[in-house]
């Protein structure tokens, strides 16, 4: 018991993470894409349980909404618009599947030479900046909040015509002729 | 416990590039364009996570800020490229992107 209240978070690390990562593999090596959809749901929702970890709540109930709410019903519902059975079965990698191997071994070199020496500076509870606002004990949603429209204000409102735009631009292309 | 089991910034780094790397993989050796939607969709989410974790390492909200943009972009991208998508399948009765060769002649 005592282990767990001290390597609980670092437990759930290794849970969550495997669990992302198999299932993004899943997306990539499943022919169904209904099962594609339901295994990049299990992705988004253990990186949610991530979030937490790294105290970043609001960020993580987001993901949940946004992802594995909004984006997901999108993903499902042209999937079954589509019905992909009446399909032709074909092959699931194309001509080019070797390439993703050279991009794959490309990017760990990078990756590997950037980051090998790295030291990373890992404080032990979450940055008293995540909850608090003007010293005031709030919670992660105020203390987003407040950086977000005090300092980033114009930002988010071209996010939101950014998202207008995308809207007019989903219709008109699914509009029939 | 040895010093790999200690969780810090850098699990969560090799994490998100590992997810990284499966996302940019799928949106190369794909042919549905669904799936390669979905491995886009991956890809963004690895960075967010990355963007969370140096957020909590630096003490600094700006990282999570930024991941709220990303999120709002990743919505409007997935909103326009299932568009294109249900676009294609109207145009070619398929959804694979290997024929859709108007360009190459």
């Amino acid at each position: 018991m005592e282990f767990l209240t001290v390597h609980g978070a670092d437990l759930m690390f290794f849970v969550f993470g495997a669990l992302a990562l198999a299932a993004a593999v899943g997306v990539v090596t499943l022919r169904n894409p209904m099962y594609c959809a339901v295994a990049l749901l299990v992705s988004f929702l253990s990186i949610a349980v991530l979030f937490l970890l790294r105290g970043a709540e609001f960020l993580a109930v987001v993901q949940v909404f946004v992802y594995g709410g909004g984006i997901m019903v999108l993903f499902l519902f042209v999937i079954m618009l589509i019905n992909q059975h009446q399909l032709r079965e074909t092959r699931k990698y194309g001509p080019h599947w070797w390439l993703g191997l050279v991009a794959a071994l490309v990017l760990g070199l990078v990756f590997v030479r950037a980051f090998y020496p790295a030291v990373f500076s890992d404080p032990a509870s979450s940055p008293p900046a995540f909850t608090h606002v003007e010293g005031l004990a709030l919670g992660n949603s105020q203390a987003v909040a407040w950086v977000l429209y005090r300092q980033y204000l114009l930002p988010f409102e071209i996010v939101s015509v950014f998202l207008l735009v995308a809207m007019v631009g989903a219709v008109l292309l699914g509009r029939r002729q | 416990m040895g010093a790999i089991l200690e969780v810090g910034t850098l699990h969560y780094v090799v994490l998100s590039f590992l997810l990284f790397l499966v996302g940019v993989v799928g949106i190369i050796v794909r042919r549905n364009m669904i799936v390669v939607l979905m491995s886009l969709e991956l890809v963004l989410n690895s960075v967010n996570l990355n963007l969370v974790a140096f957020s909590y390492a630096n003490g600094d909200l700006t990282g999570q800020v930024f991941a709220v943009f990303s999120i709002a972009v990743a919505a409007g991208e997935a909103a326009v490229g299932l568009g294109i998508l249900v676009a294609l399948f109207r145009l070619r009765q398929t959804t694979e992107l290997d024929k859709a060769t108007e360009l190459s002649g």
